[in-house]
Formats: C-alpha cells, sequence, structure tokens
C-alpha cells in the first residue's frame, strides 16, 4: 500500500542525503521524494511516498526517527489531506489534432504553457489520479516529454504540526478532530 | 577567550571527561597534533586506524565511557572504517575525529582527500563535517551527546585543516548541543505498562532474554531483581553475557546458535519471551517462521525502529531498560515455577552436571579446556576477557563462566576479525586496574598483531592467549558441515608466533599439552609485563551445538558424543 509521509527536517546540507541513503540501506522503496522551503527557514519539508505495509510504515517512520536531523515525521496515508503533483506535458500537436488537445486541457482544467508550431506543452496540477488521466487521454496524440514533480502533501484543518512533542507518537496513528473541508 | 580549533577540540575532549585517544597522525590532522602539547589526554599511538577504532570501542565497552580514535584525512580516514561499523552494529559509543583537506579544497580531488562523511553516513549514528573554528566546540559537544545517549553508537567528526588552524572565541557555556529533532529519551505509556503486566502476571512458562541493553542501561542489579521476584530463568545474548551472573541458579546461558541446546529448547517452548535489551539478531532466532511459536512476547528496548523488526511482539516497552524496571518491579510478584522449572531442569539432563574440566582429553589439548582452565584461574580477580571472532569466541562464551557485566568483550554484530588485540588495549586503559586477556585466533590475531608494538610501547599488562588451531577454524567448520569438507583457503601458514612476540620484547611462550595450561597461565598472571601464549590446540575441533544459517532454534547440530569435541568425530 502507497504511505505519504510528511517529514520536517533540519534545513543543513547533507539531510536529503541521509534521508534517501536510509530508505536505500533499509531497502524501502521510495515512490517519489519532494523537498523544499517551509514557513520556518530552518525547516525544510519533504514529503515521501512509498510502498509498505502497516508494520513496515511504523519502522519507516521509526528509523527516520533515528536520523538526528529529522524533527517530525507524519504518516497523513490514512489521513484527510490536500496531495499535489504537478506535470508538464509536451504533446504532439499538428494543424488537426491542436484543438481537440486544446478541449481536453480544459476539461482538465490544464493550461497551456508554451506553444510551438507542432507540440503544445501542458502544466497540470493535481492528485495524482488526475495527472494520470490527462496523460491517458493525450498518449494517443504523442507525448513527447513529461515530467512530474512528485506529490507535496498537506493535512486539512487548521492544525499545524508540533515539533516540540513529537518523536514518542512513532507508533500512534494522529488523530485528527478539526478537520475542515474545502475544494 | 580566543583559541585555534585545534586548542578547542583538545579542550572540549578534557571536558567531555576524555583522558585517553587512541590516533595516528597525518597532514590534514597535523594542526591538532601540533596542540596537543597543551593538553593534559594521553595519545596512544597505534600501527593502523582500524586499531585505533577498535581500541576507542574497547575502552568504551569496559569502562563505559566514549572512546576517541583520530585519524588524518583520506587513508587514515577510510582505515576507520571497520571499527566504526563494528561499533555501530553492537551499539558502542566511540567519538572517532578526522583531518580533512582545507575548506576551500572539498571537491577538488586534493591529495588525501576522501568524502568521509559521505562513506559513514550508513554506518555512523551521526556525523559531521566541520568547515570553521566556531563550529568545533558545539559539534563535540553534540557528537558526545549523541554517541553517549539512547542507543549509543559511533559518531564521526571530520574537520577541515583550516578549521583547525584558525582562531575565534571559545565558549563551552554557550556550545550547548542543538539538536532539535534528537529525542533519546522516550518512555512506554501507563497501558503498556498494564499489558505487559498482565501478560507477565498470566505466563507459566516464561524466559527473560537478556541483551547488551542490560549492560548499557546499567540496569545489572534490576534484571536480578526482577528475575528472583518473578522466578523467571534467564538466556543470554553474546553481548548479554556477563549481564547476569553465570553463577546465578536461575541463569540459562547463550542462546542462539552455539547456545546451549537446553536454552534453545526452553525459549521454544516458552509462553512469554521478556527480551530485556536486546534486538532478535538473525543468530538469536534462526528461522523467524518456526522461532518461540507459542510465546507471546515483550520488547524493552529503547530504539522503536527495533520493535517488530525481526520478530512480531505483543507489547512494546520503548524506553530505557533500567527506568522501565523500574516502573515494573513494584508490581510484579513472586510465583512458584518449579513445573516449569523442572521441565527446564530435564531439558538439561545431565549436561548440567557435566563439567567439562573432568572430561577425559585422550592426549589432546582441546580449545575449549584451555578456556575453561583459564577461567578456573582467573574468576575470582577482575578478569576482563577480549575476544576475536571465530570457534575460539563461541568456545569462550560457553566455557568462560561469566559473572560481572563488561568482563566479556567482543564483536558481535559484525564478526570483526582482528578486534581482539586492539580493543584489549582499550580495554586495559580504560580499566588499568583490571586484569585483561585477549582470546584470539591464529587467523585474526594476524589482522591486527601490528598492535604488539602499541602493548609494549604504553607498557600494558595484557595478556594474549592465541587459540592457535592452524585454521581460519569457524569458516573451516562451515565446510566441514555444509561444503564437503572441501577445506578451501582455510589452512593457515603462520609465523612462529613465540618468536614474533619476542620480536617486540613481550615475554612468549608455547603450550602443546594440558599439563601445561594452568602453569603457563599461572606464570603470565605473576609477569609483570604482557604475555603471549601460543595454544597450539586441536585443529580440526568443532563447536558444538549448532543451529545452522536458516534452521529452526530447536533443530541443532548435537555434539556427537558426550566428550568434549574431537576431532575423532571423522
Ligand atoms: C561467530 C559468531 C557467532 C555468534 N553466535 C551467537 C549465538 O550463538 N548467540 C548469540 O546470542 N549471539 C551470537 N552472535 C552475536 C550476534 O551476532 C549478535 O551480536 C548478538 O546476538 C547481539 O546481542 P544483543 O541483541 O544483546 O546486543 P546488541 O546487538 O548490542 O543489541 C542491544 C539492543 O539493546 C538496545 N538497548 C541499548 N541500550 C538500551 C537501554 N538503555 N535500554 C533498553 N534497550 C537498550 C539496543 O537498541 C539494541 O537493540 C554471534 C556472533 C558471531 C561473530
Ligand atoms: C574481517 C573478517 N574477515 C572474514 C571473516 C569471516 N570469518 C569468520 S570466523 C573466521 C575464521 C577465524 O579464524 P581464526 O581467527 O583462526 O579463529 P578460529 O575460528 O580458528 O578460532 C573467518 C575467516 C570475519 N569474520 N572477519
Ligand atoms: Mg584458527
Amino acid at each position: 500500500m502507497m504511505n505519504t509521509f510528511v517529514v520536517y527536517v533540519e534545513n543543513k546540507p547533507g539531510v536529503l542525503t541521509r534521508v534517501a541513503s536510509l530508505f536505500r540501506r533499509r531497502a524501502f522503496n521510495i515512490d517519489s521524494l519532494t523537498v523544499g522551503r517551509t514557513e520556518k527557514p530552518e525547516v525544510s519539508r519533504m514529503t515521501i511516498t512509498a510502498d509498505a505495509d502497516r508494520d513496515q510504515a511504523r519502522r519507516i517512520e521509526a528509523n527516520l526517527y533515528k536520523l538526528v536531523n529529522v524533527l517530525l515525521v507524519e504518516n497523513i496515508t490514512n489521513q484527510p489531506a490536500i496531495v499535489r503533483d504537478l506535470a508538464m506535458i509536451k504533446v504532439a500537436a499538428t494543424h488537426e489534432a491542436r484543438s481537440h488537445v486544446l478541449e481536453l486541457a480544459s476539461v482538465f482544467r490544464a493550461r497551456v504553457v508554451d506553444v510551438a508550431p507542432d507540440s503544445l506543452t501542458i502544466e497540470i496540477t493535481g492528485a495524482e489520479d488526475k495527472i494520470d488521466g490527462l496523460l491517458e487521454v493525450l498518449r494517443p496524440y504523442g507525448v513527447l516529454e513529461m515530467v512530474r514533480t512528485g506529490i507535496v502533501a498537506m493535512r486539512r484543518g487548521s492544525k499545524s504540526p508540533n515539533m516540540a512533542a513529537t518523536a514518542s507518537n512513532f507508533a500512534q496513528v494522529v488523530a485528527d478532530d478539526d478537520v475542515s473541508y474545502s475544494v | 577567550m580566543t583559541k585555534t580549533g585545534a586548542q578547542i577540540l583538545w579542550e572540549c575532549l578534557e571536558r567531555e571527561r576524555v583522558s585517553h585517544v587512541f590516533g595516528y597522525p597525518g597532514g590534514a590532522i597535523l594542526p591538532a597534533y601540533d596542540a596537543l602539547k597543551h593538553s593534559k589526554i594521553h595519545h596512544v599511538l597505534v600501527r593502523h586506524e582500524q586499531g585505533a577504532t577498535h581500541m576507542a570501542d574497547g575502552y568504551a565497552r569496559a569502562g563505559g565511557e566514549v572512546g576517541v580514535a583520530v585519524a588524518t584525512s583520506g587513508p587514515g580516514a577510510t582505515n576507520m572504517v571497520t571499527g566504526i561499523a563494528t561499533a555501530m552494529l553492537d551499539s558502542s559509543p566511540i567519538v572517532c575525529i578526522t583531518g580533512q583537506v582545507g575548506s576551500k579544497l572539498i571537491g577538488s580531488d586534493a591529495f588525501q582527500e576522501t568524502d568521509i562523511t559521505g562513506v559513514t553516513l550508513p554506518i555512523t549514528k551521526h556525523n559531521y563535517l566541520v568547515t570553521h573554528a566556531s563550529e568545533l566546540a558545539r559539534t563535540i559537544r553534540e557528537a558526545f551527546y549523541v554517541a553517549r545517549s539512547g542507543r549509543p553508537g559511533p559518531v564521526l567528526v571530520d574537520i577541515t585543516k583550516d578549521a583547525q588552524q584558525t582562531s575565534c572565541e571559545f565558549d563551552w557555556e554557550a556550545a550547548k548541543p542543538q539538536l532539535p529533532g534528537y529525542r533519546p529519551d522516550l518512555s512506554p505509556d501507563a497501558k503498556e505498562y498494564e499489558q505487559a503486566l498482565e501478560l507477565i502476571q498470566k505466563a507459566k512458562r516464561p524466559v527473560i532474554l537478556a541483551g547488551h541493553g542490560i549492560i548499557v542501561s546499567g540496569a545489572m542489579q534490576d534484571v536480578r531483581t526482577f528475575a528472583e521476584r518473578t522466578g523467571i530463568p534467564v538466556a543470554l545474548t553474546l553481548l548479554g553475557i556477563g549481564a547476569f551472573p553465570a553463577s546465578h541458579p536461575l541463569n540459562l546461558g547463550m542462546m542462539g546458535m552455539h547456545g546451549e541446546a537446553w536454552v534453545n529448547h526452553t525459549i521454544q517452548e516458552a509462553d512469554l519471551l521478556l527480551a530485556f535489551g536486546m534486538r532478535f539478531d538473525d543468530r538469536v532466532t534462526g528461522n523467524l517462521k518456526t522461532y518461540a511459536p507459542n510465546a507471546r512476547k515483550i520488547h524493552v528496548e529503547i530504539d522503536p525502529a527495533e520493535i517488530n523488526k525481526n520478530v512480531k511482539v505483543d507489547v512494546a516497552l520503548v524506553g530505557d531498560l533500567r527506568e522501565v524496571l523500574h516502573e515494573l518491579l513494584p508490581h510484579v510478584n513472586t510465583v512458584d515455577r518449579s513445573e516449569w522449572l523442572d521441565f527446564i531442569d530435564q531439558l538439561k539432563g545431565d549436561a548440567a552436571v557435566r563439567d567439562i574440566q573432568n572430561l577425559p582429553d585422550n592426549g589432546h589439548l582441546y580449545a575449549a579446556h584451555v578456556i575453561n582452565d583459564l577461567w578456573r584461574e582467573t574468576r575470582d580477580a577482575d578478569t576482563i576477557v577480549v575476544t576475536d571472532v571465530g570457534q575460539h569466541q563461541m568456545w569462550e562464551a560457553q566455557y568462560y563462566k561469566h559473572d560481572r557485566a563488561r568482563s566479556l568483550i567482543t564483536s558481535g554484530g559484525l564478526g570483526t576479525m582482528g578486534f581482539a588485540l586492539p580493543a584489549a588495549i582499550g580495554a586495559k586503559v580504560a580499566r588499568p586496574e583490571a586484569e585483561v586477556w585477549a582470546i584470539v585466533g591464529d587467523g585474526g590475531f594476524q589482522m591486527t598483531m601490528a598492535e604488539l608494538a602499541t602493548v609494549v610501547q604504553e607498557n600494558l599488562k595484557v595478556n594474549i592467549a592465541i587459540i592457535n588451531n592452524g585454521f581460519l577454524g569457524m569458516v573451516r567448520q562451515w565446510q566441514e558441515f555444509f561444503y564437503e569438507r572441501n577445506y578451501a583457503a582455510t589452512p593457515l601458514l603462520n609465523p612462529d608466533f613465540v618468536k614474533l612476540g619476542e620480536a617486540y620484547g613481550i615475554r612468549s611462550v608455547a603450550v602443546t599439552q594440558r599439563s601445561e595450561v594452568v602453569p603457563a597461565v599461572q606464570a603470565a598472571r605473576r609477569h609483570d609485563g604482557p604475555v603471549l601464549i601460543n595454544f597450539k590446540v586441536e585443529q580440526e575441533d568443532t563447536v558444538y551445538p549448532m543451529v545452522a544459517a536458516g534452521a529452526s532454534l530447536h533443530e541443532m547440530i548435537r555434539r556427537p558424543s558426550p566428550i568434549v569435541e574431537t576431532a575423532a568425530d571423522e
């Protein structure tokens, strides 16, 4: 089962290597990993998806906590969360195909970001399956190039992570009661 | 006060209670060596950086304080890798200091540049690259804190040459560790304690699995109180040996691959396992599918990542063992376990009364006899035995009866040949008042025997017992069992170890007869200087019993006869 972890780490050189190396060393399989800045300059945030059963997922969490630079790990797999992936897709679009491709893009609320004589580049943000869906329908026209960022995720609701009271919750599934849903 | 990075380094080490470091100089660490003259720390010059790491490890395991090894960049640093990995797998607190090329040269493939933080990333608990003198004090403080707290382990601090040379303001107080994500102090919650107590109350056939974590935690007395109050028998891992007295009536002995059959059968028959600071290594469990099938399991363990790693447990008490036992002790009570203990006694059978001292040797010199005799001679002293890896290591575990924690030091998890001699040096430095014996195979001894020079140079009274069987014995044993006695690359051509010892100025003797063992040991103990004894033992001797790798714990290859071991078994 695919698990999604949000990992807060100290923003220091080499921390990404430590996290990646951990997954390699323990033979856990990373499906996607993104890393970026957060509201705090000293903290970076990673979203990692990995295929793991419940026990393995706990061990991944516990092992992440063993890295001295890891501040907080949240397994948000079973939590209400906003999950987004961004893709850029370059599609072959000659004169007659062009309008079809544009139509499909608009159905998926994707944007055209570059136009060339025989291709269009489409940018789409959304949950992974939405992007998979767009890719599926574009494929017959000829996908010339594609890149995806891998997902970033955030729990819904006003609760923000409490980095002071963490590590011990490695095995607990956080119960979130004040959830607000948005579109 | 303004100081150079090099001065700050030594001052910080002093403040971390370091009295000795084990090291080897070179270009990138020279500024640090130059500043050593201002320090009270005694530097032990080793003969190979691997030796320095094992010495630091032996120092840590014998005395409980963090051991320190120092090396230069490049080859000096890479020579430390084996020792670091050894300390990592056995949770031993060491700090390795390496010099690094100047910070401006990093990444340029400069002379003797190795990315040692990259190389050691998976084999350290944590590591650091320090490029500014101003980062040094806090880094050293963090390194020691990380190495010794929680589940201990090796920490490497790589310091660029310019960081050693430049000066900055030094303020120890201000350089407090800043480790916002590091929390070594977990503890179980009340519900988990209740669940554990309920299992303990209900158990009819419980066994304590006593591991190295007991020693790390300093929980020897608490475990003993717990065992005595509950009447639960205790089986030990190799690294747990000494955590519970061998002479205690509730002691069963070592479990696992070369544990006695009754210990493993007891575990297989148990209805509750209480794992105290042990990590269910594969040499302990055998085949996981058939491991202790009827037992509920309670795991007391400081490292959450160990929970359910190899063996799925019913209750995990994540925290320091000593603290956990303090919580449990008031709630456990005395139970009559005579039925269970009688059952175990039956498993032991006459093996329980078998005393290998009195078993006939038929004119052979058996390693088991040598070790057992050595134990009889040294049992009343404050003795530390340091073993290498192989058959002699297992015979030591079986026939030397340890009553005290930290009286056996051995490489368990990595099984590093070459460990014993340098680790014995470290142990002697940490515990000068102790009687230190290195028991080492003829193969492993030759991996680090260059450190004989260190023994002499430091004037250390370390006794070295070479169990010389002319083979890489443990590998030969596997070839005997699993490769149709095809002894490929296991017979050894050895130097004359007596002459070798003498070349270093070490009193050295050879022993070939059982009758010479005790006199040689006594003479060695009387001599006030290091002694080397070359015990020329039976060559094709076998360690029994044995659980073949991957086999179930109760499927042991048993001794072919009640006689100790046999060259005569063919
Ligand atoms: C040739 C050879 C043969 C071997 N045969 C055997 C054999 O027959 N039987 C055997 O037992 N071993 C054998 N070993 C050793 C084996 O490989 C392991 O090293 C050993 O079993 C590990 O013991 P351990 O789990 O007690 O110690 P460690 O591996 O050191 O684990 C200690 C555990 O305690 C935890 N801990 C640390 N501090 C605390 C604390 N304060 N509170 C709570 N928990 C803590 C740690 O997190 C860790 O999980 C053999 C090794 C070799 C080389
Ligand atoms: C550095 C290293 N290389 C190889 C091994 C594999 N190995 C395990 S035991 C052993 C034989 C040890 O021989 P010796 O030191 O003579 O001890 P004996 O088994 O004969 O008592 C070997 C080669 C190892 N454990 N460590
Ligand atoms: Mg040998």
